[in-house]
């Protein structure tokens, strides 16, 4: 066996050392800070739920990722740096970058989704996704975009959005069995459902309002 | 006394006690406020008659310095046309928005800067709105040194958390144009909840309805202890009380019959502030308005002011409620709605609150005062430090222009900061070499109707057939929600670098030129704050060391040791010289001198990595 030994941040097979730049001695990989000179260190290459100390899952509890969060950044937000050398100020940013960009991902189900899937081998966003032909959903979304278009006052808009939203529940429960069972062209349909829902939702929000202004 | 105790890389520097103090300021449209922190209790700065509230009000006479607060309100009268005020709602527009302001503008535009910022007329003088906010400042910090007995250099500053990079950026420069570091920029509703949130011990959802002089801000906070996270914000940098005095001032000269002359229209709005003012604990007001040449006599009661002003209202409610449903938060959820700004003393904007959220709102701390007083406990965290966290966003998306006038958005509005993002562009014709490169900011899609920050060329690309070259253009954006842009050629590495320096700003050469003719700041300002990078940077170097020696001072000898403390001792010296090129000197020879120690410490780190894999192998 030759396994790298692993940080705790890190579920890499990347080198187990770094040099850190402060005081140029030994640092583990994907520390924080150095242990020796307590400088704070630059983030490191890691996916977004590795960097939070999350389980690669799409099962989430938003109260345990805010918690972990706000740990994280309460240790290296700016802030904290606001008296320190300008290449510590400089790390600390890009480490807040890091956090604040993992941390926006997988708040959302539904952006955490899409980059679970593309963790996962099947990208659904963005240059190189391949979208798969689902007659079904489509002739669904298009039946709803139809009555939507087609319903001229506030109630009636309510109506949909909150057909709409019970459905989303729906989909994102769905959607998270699928990702349980492993189930990645499940996930991936379950995905793009959940995604026309919530687009759905706020197109009726936005004709409500809209209409509500008018009267 | 109390023993402070502290962690490497965070000692103080040496000669901290010639630092001044940081304050808290409120850079207000119509007050300014200054305030104080020290042990997480904030004082306003009051002056002898207890009055906190500086009117936000310059006057430029022909000789001497320029008149700065309620000194100067008191010439709008007599001397209109020396006097400037709600200067706030100027900062980082360009002179054709200005100029479409019409009547709402007070002032004569005078030719714009060589940076394309406008400049307004004053008398004789020519003045940016930069330069006009600077010496609000500049009389704010006036009063704190007075009253607190020492020099102040430093401050963070609040600015509407609507406002766009350009007037973070012209705020910033005020500021330093003033003699003031900005520590940071805070959005003033999340300063309020800052004071609200520490002083009740408040937890949950809040809402901040900030309704100024100038500005409409609404933010919605998560606060969990010491955590101020911004979820959503939302906003108009052009919705304010002036807006309930222009309505009313408006409806005087309508009964007057008089035309709208410049220095009336300064006098009737001085008029309708008195009435608007009156209204809140009265039915009804009248007045004379004394324009000169004639005195005419008005009256208004309750109902036609509130009717004046409803439209105003509504909007606030409207973009409130706007904001509420992006963050998908329903009014019942909030357990509070804190209020700040003047504007919201007026009886109706309660009223209409009240309603909306199905709850009155909090008004605990003053709401002229609590945006201060929050700058001033963010400043002592920031110089002392603290348990508190503010977590911002940015208030409004970022993006750039691509073909046919459509904005592309790079970074999404409500995105927490700081912030980085790339997006990749190609060319559109074979052997296309540059790129102009368009920043704006807004929700629009169309480029015309998004705020223009700035435009640059990336060039030498090289020569390509169409949509083969890579440009990867990044956006960051600090926790000050300042941009810098940058943009590189991904196949070749062409790279082009900016600060984004707004469509309408100062150039850095007139920025250089303002800061030397101030005369609080005839020591170069530049040259002070290398310095003291460069002993930050020191002291970093030699703390570093130490806490290496600390741990593996065995691994050298006595005389390589012996070297190694020599060294110390010679930057510690340089360090309380003032010459920047000594302590820079200094510190590079340290780093240079401890070369040897670092590989045998990287040395001595591999082995115990090592020793340690062989253990686990065994073990597994």
């Amino acid at each position: 066996m030759t396994n790298a030994p692993q940080t705790s941040a890190s579920t890499n097979n990347g080198p187990a050392l770094a040099v850190c730049w402060s005081c140029k001695g030994p640092v583990a990989w994907g520390a924080l800070f150095c242990d020796t000179c307590k400088a704070v260190q630059p983030p490191v290459p890691l996916d977004h739920f590795a960097r939070l100390g999350l389980k690669r899952d799409f099962d989430i509890k938003v109260p345990v990722l805010d918690q972990l969060y706000f740990g994280f950044q309460r240790q290296l937000h700016p802030d904290r740096f606001a008296a320190a050398a300008p290449k510590a100020k400089q790390i600390s940013q890009s480490q807040a970058v890091a956090f604040n960009d993992a941390y926006e991902t997988l708040k959302d189900p539904l952006t955490r989704a899409a980059y679970l899937l593309d963790l996962l081998g099947e990208k659904v966003e963005g240059e190189g996704a391949h979208t798969i032909a689902d007659e079904e959903l489509l002739m669904e979304q298009l039946e709803r975009r139809e009555a939507l278009m087609e319903a001229d006052n506030p109630a009636a808009v309510e109506a949909i959005a909150r057909h709409a939203k019970v459905d989303a529940e729906a989909a994102l429960s769905a959607l998270a069995s699928d990702f349980a069972s492993g189930d990645k062209i499940a996930a991936k349909r379950g995905y793009l459902r959940l995604k026309y829902l919530v687009k759905l939702g706020e197109e009726a929000r936005a004709r409500r309002a809209r209409l509500t202004l008018a009267r | 006394m109390l023993l402070q105790i502290h962690e490497p890389g965070e000692t103080p520097l040496p000669h901290e006690t010639e630092k001044g103090l940081a304050v808290g300021i409120d850079l207000g449209t119509t007050n300014s406020v200054v305030a104080f922190a020290r042990d997480q209790k904030a004082e306003i700065v009051r002056d002898a008659r207890g009055v906190g509230l500086v009117p936000s009000v310059v006057a430029y006479f022909e000789d001497g310095d320029p008149l700065v607060g309620e000194l100067a309100r008191r010439e709008l009268l007599d001397n209109p046309e020396v006097v400037v005020s709600s200067i706030k709602r100027l900062m980082g527009r360009g002179p054709d928005e200005l100029a479409k302001l019409g009547d709402a503008l007070p002032y004569e535009l005078g030719p714009p800067a060589e940076g394309g910022m406008a400049r307004l007329k004053i008398g004789e003088r020519l003045l940016t709105p930069v330069e006009i906010s600077a010496d609000i400042l500049r009389g704010v910090k006036q009063r704190a040194e007075i009253a607190l007995g020492r020099a102040v250099d430093r401050a963070v500053v609040t600015v509407p958390a609507y406002f766009d990079d350009a007037a973070r950026t012209a705020t910033r420069d005020a500021a330093r144009l003033a003699g003031l570091e900005v520590l940071r920029l805070v959005a003033e509703p999340t300063a309020a909840a800052l004071a609200y949130g520490l002083d009740s011990q408040a937890e949950g959802l809040y809402a901040v309805y900030d309704l100024g002089g100038g500005t409409f801000d609404f933010s919605l906070l998560r606060l969990e202890r010491g955590v101020f996270q911004v979820l959503a914000t939302g906003g108009d940098a052009a919705l304010g009380g002036d807006d309930f005095d222009h309505a009313i001032a408006k409806r005087f000269m309508a009964e007057r019959g008089a035309k709208l002359d410049r220095d009336h229209v300064k006098q009737a709005l001085v008029t309708a502030r008195l009435a608007k003012e009156c209204l809140t604990d009265r039915d009804d007001w009248d007045g004379f308005l004394d324009l000169g040449e004639a005195e005419s006599e008005h009256k208004l009661t309750r109902a036609e002011f509130e009717k004046l002003i409803a439209p105003f209202v509504e909007r606030t409610i409207q973009i409130a409620a706007a904001t509420l449903e992006d963050a998908g938060v329903t009014p019942d959820q909030l357990g509070g709605v804190v209020l700040v700004g003047g504007s919201t003393r007026v009886l109706l904007v309660r009223q209409h609150v009240a309603e909306f959220f199905g709850k009155p709102a909090l008004t605990d701390i003053d709401p002229d005062e609590v945006v201060a007083v929050g700058a001033a406990l963010q400043a002592e965290a920031l110089t002392v430090g603290s348990d508190t966290l503010l977590l911002d966003v940015l208030p409004l998306s970022l993006g750039l222009e691509t073909m046919g006038g459509i904005v592309e958005k790079v970074v999404e509005r409500n995105t927490p900061i700081p912030v980085s993002r790339a997006q990749e562009f190609t060319t559109y014709q074979d052997g296309q070499n540059a790129m102009a490169i368009h920043v704006v900011q807004g929700e629009r899609e169309m480029v015309d109707q998004c705020r223009s920050l700035a435009r640059f060329e990336l060039d030498g690309i090289p020569p390509m057939v169409a949509g083969a070259a890579r440009i990867r253009v990044t956006f960051s954006v600090d926790a000050d929600g300042l941009l810098t842009v940058s943009a590189k050629e991904a196949t070749t590495g062409v790279e082009s670098r900016i600060e984004v320096k707004p469509s309408y700003g100062l150039t850095e050469d007139e920025m250089a030129a303002m800061l030397r003719a101030s005369i609080d700041n005839a020591q170069d300002d530049m040259e002070r704050r290398l310095l003291t990078e460069a002993r930050v940077e020191a002291r970093r170097a030699v703390n570093a060391v130490q806490a290496a020696l600390a741990v593996d001072a065995d691994l050298l000898s006595a005389d390589e040791l012996a070297r190694i403390n020599e060294t110390i001792e010679m930057v510690e010296r340089a360090m309380s010289s003032t010459d920047r090129a000594a302590v820079q000197g200094a510190a590079e020879e340290l780093e240079h001198r401890t070369k040897i120690f670092a590989e045998r410490r990287m040395d001595r780190g591999i082995r115990k990595a090592l020793a340690g894999r062989a253990v686990a192998d065994i073990g597994g």
